[in-house]
């Protein structure tokens, strides 16, 4: 049932709203921050400044925030069509096997520039597949996509234990990975960049892949909003009915929408994988899938407002590293405890002030508030 | 005049550049019925919404019961005891009627308590005014003359003293709308107030006691309703004289084009809504299909645009056969010439979410017209809304607004524009004029008489006996998923009326 929230005025729908979530989850967490003993303020100056302080600590921000800007995108193609994919984490894992195959295959005889765009393609597909099984399942058996897309997470985790432990494991290692890549299997540094603005760098991951998600955000958007195709997912997406009655096959959406999304999704393995680790291994994603449903929830499902929400949870990680080991009496978990009430505030309770919002600027200034029947988004 | 329920004074209201409402004064004596028409658009909904406290006047002052009232919320509204039944449904599907009914007003934190009284509650106001419906169906299951009667019950239930109806008897056929008119009597002698929207005039003659109209965001005229006539009260509305019965000449049917032969549909459910129907329409003519809401119209109509599954039968369209296995391509269907406005506008016709332009391509989003590659013309679908906005005078006439912000009546000729802009071979037509302005009406009625004229098969079904006599050249009847009758477009009301009611089948069966 659709709710009625009175209309704001955009820069406050878009700016300040989420702006009043972020405040909120940092006060709570500067609670828990005192309750170990710490000083709060003090906390957050060492976040922000690990985050973006120095030119390390923004390449290693940028680095995460890519990661998670193609598992947001991932979440939000697949949301536009009204298919909650929780699959993302799964379909990067998978993602990532495709491109062991290819670097390990060519990785001694091609350049990077050759590599990488296969690499790419050999991602994406193995990405798409493993949204492809769900989808079906969803278009053709009514099986729930919440479900198979978490029972498929555990299966891509299983599988990939079993491949990394066996076949792709290089003979005599102990270690659950595979080789490392050489030379060829390397993607080149952006740290240049910004060096270019008089900031220091001593090693970070940053790589080339920040561009590719970049330039996915931009196919996203046009995908959605100028084409047949997103036309036709945002039809289903609002109105399953309307479709049927548009021609609109089910099937074909749900499917397409699906390896859409983990096509994106496989695609963020290439930045870890190809952009720092150099080799593909056990639970490199790390959750990073389950962070895109709270980034595409954040920057509500379009393409601008998630790298903008990738950009923050890319900071929360840099900062967050940087905080624990400043602050001893804060541990990596405590970390973890800051980034669930930003995941809280912002993505689940995204609705939670908006009434008392909505309620202030109507006795501000009744002129500018409209009502608007809106279909609530995620939370 | 006794002492006034409610007084509206100087209300304005702006939705960005639109004024929905100007200095609007308006007064309702207690105990008596108020009637409110206008054009589609003129804001009649906006100003009921305000009072309901939806939404919030930019300026001006509301009274109720001589005492001047800020209203926030509807909950504000609901404790001044006003209940209000709205156009669109506020109801969850996939509830029971009660649950419907308490939702919101639930009275214990454990619900079992709550259901039980509500229980005893809802079957006392349901004795009382004649309201009978099921508390443990299923909303979604319930066809939407009864939806509407657990609107009116969750108002009383709420302890109404004030009631606003918004176009009540749009999805009503006359026998529903005659019954919701008795209770709304009986409502009024036990001193309630009612406020009634309604475009239909035929109704304000019958049932208000004075009656103010609307135009283009101002109160333009408030009447006593036994002072005024049907013909004043449509100049006032539109501003200039209008025919309240279009004019159509001989038809001259040409080929059958669509044919339907012993088509029977169930439900999901396994019950048979459409019971071995067969007839043809022919080009050059409207065939009208009458009958009370939920006696298999929907379904046939859905079957017949490819929609719904049918167990058996056949329909071919233009001498070819259409699947109905239920897997058809609308958009092929499409593509053979075959246009459908579908009774159910809200979900099915439109998406509400989208703009305005959006919505004037959809089921036509493949066409080449509309595409550059796999991208979307923008330029073109914009240029092509802007053309339709014109040619139907869609208020307001702008192609990037949401949908969901147009009034009732102009998402229905939204919906109409696409489908006749189409120049299809065969139209078929659900409620064609649900919702829809005396003026409005008269240009609908006039597109599809001159789409007759061009030699096209129109099938239109409707609840309206007005509009199936002023359209059709041929009547069917449809009474529990047969077709129980034909008559020629001079039939009396009351034949059809007891065609409708089945009275006639069940003697036959006898
Ligand atoms: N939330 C909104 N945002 C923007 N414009 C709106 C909104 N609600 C209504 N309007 C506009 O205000 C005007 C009045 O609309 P309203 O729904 O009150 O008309 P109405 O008289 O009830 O018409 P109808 O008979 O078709 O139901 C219309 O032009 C409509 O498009
Ligand atoms: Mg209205």
């Amino acid at each position: 049932m659709s709710t009625p929230y009175a209309k704001l005025p955009a820069w406050a729908d878009y700016g300040l709203i989420p702006l009043i979530n972020l405040s909120i989850a940092f006060v709570v967490a500067g609670f828990v921050v005192m309750l170990v003993g710490e000083n709060p303020f003090r906390a957050a100056v060492i976040l922000v400044e690990g985050a973006f302080g120095k030119g390390t600590g923004i390449a290693f921000t940028l680095f995460y925030a890519t990661t998670f800007i193609f598992t947001g995108l991932s979440v939000a193609v697949a949301a536009h069509c009204s298919l909650f994919n929780i699959g993302t984490e799964g379909q990067a894992y998978i993602g990532g096997l495709g491109i062991a195959l290819v670097c390990l295959s060519f990785d001694s005889v091609l350049p990077w520039w050759v590599i990488f765009p296969i690499a790419i393609v050999a991602a994406a597909a193995f990405g798409a597949l493993w949204g492809l099984i769900p989808a079906y399942l969803q278009a053709k058996r009514g099986s729930h996509i919440v479900i198979t897309t978490i029972m498929f997470n555990f299966i891509a985790a299983s599988v990939m234990v079993y491949l990394l432990v066996g076949a792709l494991k290089p003979a005599g290692s102990q270690a659950p990975q595979t080789r490392n890549f050489l030379a060829g299997a390397e993607l080149p540094k952006l740290n240049w960049v910004i060096e270019l603005f008089g900031a220091k760098i001593r090693s970070a991951p940053l790589n080339i892949c920040f561009l590719l998600a970049l330039v996915m955000a931009f196919l996203v958007w046009l995908l959605i909003w100028r084409t047949r195709l997103g036309y036709e997912m945002r039809t289903y997406g609002h109105s399953p009915k309307a479709a049927r009655y548009a021609g609109i096959s089910e099937t074909r959406i749900i499917i397409t929408a699906m390896m859409i999304s983990g096509a994106l999704a496989g695609m963020m393995a290439l930045n870890p994988v190809m952009g720092d680790q150099h080799n593909v291994a056990i639970d490199f994603v790390s959750g990073a899938g389950y962070v895109g449903i709270a980034v595409a929830l954040m920057g509500r499902l379009h393409p601008v407002g998630i790298v903008l929400a990738a950009i923050l949870f890319g900071m929360l990680y840099q900062g967050g590293a940087e905080l624990a080991f400043e602050m001893p009496a804060i541990s990596r978990d405590m970390i973890v405890i800051i980034q669930g009430l930003v995941i809280l505030f912002a993505g689940a309770l995204e609705h939670m002030f908006r009434p008392y919002i909505q309620t202030l600027f109507a006795s501000l200034s009744p002129k500018s508030v409209g009502m608007q029947t809106v279909k609530g988004t995620g939370a | 005049m006794a002492q006034a329920a409610i007084e509206l004074i100087g209300i304005d209201k702006s939705f960005g550049a639109v004024r929905a409402n100007r200095d609007i004064n308006l007064e309702v004596a207690r105990g008596t019925i108020h009637g409110i028409v206008g054009e589609n658009g003129a804001g009649k909904s906006t100003l009921m919404s305000i009072l309901y406290g939806f939404y919030q006047a930019d300026s001006g002052e509301i009274r109720v019961g001589g005492k001047p009232v800020s209203i926030h919320t509807s909950n504000d509204a609901i404790a001044l005891g006003i209940g209000m039944v709205h156009q669109h449904f506020m109801l969850v599907d996939n509830f029971t009627v009660l649950e419907n009914i308490i939702l919101g007003a639930e009275s214990d934190a454990l619900l079992k308590k709550s259901i039980a009284k509500a229980r005893s509650e809802l079957e006392r106001l349901e004795r009382e005014y004649g309201l009978e419906v099921d508390p443990d169906a299923i909303i979604e299951e319930l066809p939407v003359g009864l939806q509407q009667r657990v609107e009116i019950l969750k108002a009383l239930y709420r302890g109404a003293e004030i009631l606003i109806l918004d176009e009540p008897t749009g999805v009503l056929t006359p026998a529903e709308a005659d019954h919701l008119f008795r209770i709304l009597k009986q409502l009024k002698e036990q001193g309630k107030t009612i406020v009634l929207i309604t475009h239909k005039l035929r109704e304000i003659m019958a049932i208000t006691d004075t009656v103010s109209v609307m135009r283009q965001g101002t109160m333009v005229a408030t009447r006593v309703t036994k002072e005024t006539t049907v013909g004043e009260l449509a100049e006032l509305m539109v501003g200039r004289r209008v025919l309240l019965r279009v004019e159509k000449g001989e038809s001259e049917a040409g080929a059958i084009k669509l044919s339907v032969k012993n088509l029977t549909v169930k439900d999901s459910r396994g019950v048979t809504m459409v019971d071995d129907v067969s007839f043809d329409v022919r080009g050059g003519e409207i065939v009208g299909i009458a009958g009370v809401a939920g006696n298999g119209q929907s379904e046939l109509l859905e079957a017949i645009s490819g929609i719904r599954h049918a167990v058996s039968g056949e329909v071919m369209l233009e001498g070819k056969p259409i699947d109905l296995t239920g897997k058809a391509d609308p958009g092929e269907l499409r593509d053979r010439g075959l246009a459908h406005v579908p009774e159910d506008r809200h979900h099915v016709g439109l998406v509400l979410a989208f703009e305005e332009n959006e919505n004037s391509i959809l089921g036509y989003h493949d066409d080449e017209r509309y595409l550059k590659g796999p991208f979307l013309n923008v330029d073109a679908i914009m240029a092509d809304a802007k053309d339709k906005i014109e040619k139907y005078d869609i208020r307001p006439g702008n192609p990037r607004l949401k949908t969901a912000n147009f009034s009732g009546g102009n998402q229905q000729k939204i919906v109409l524009a696409r489908e006749m802009e189409q120049d299809p071979g065969v139209l078929i037509v659900g409620q064609p004029t649900r919702g829809v302005d005396v003026g409005a009406i008269e240009f609908i009625h006039k597109r599809l008489i001159a789409m007759r004229d061009q030699g096209k098969a129109v099938l239109v079904v409707s609840v309206e006996l007005d509009e199936i006599r002023s359209l059709s050249d041929r009547i069917l009847v449809m009474f529990a998923g047969r077709v129980v009758g034909e008559r020629g477009p001079d039939a009396t009301e009351g034949e059809l009326g007891l065609l409708m009611a089945g009275v006639e089948h069940q003697e036959a069966a006898q």
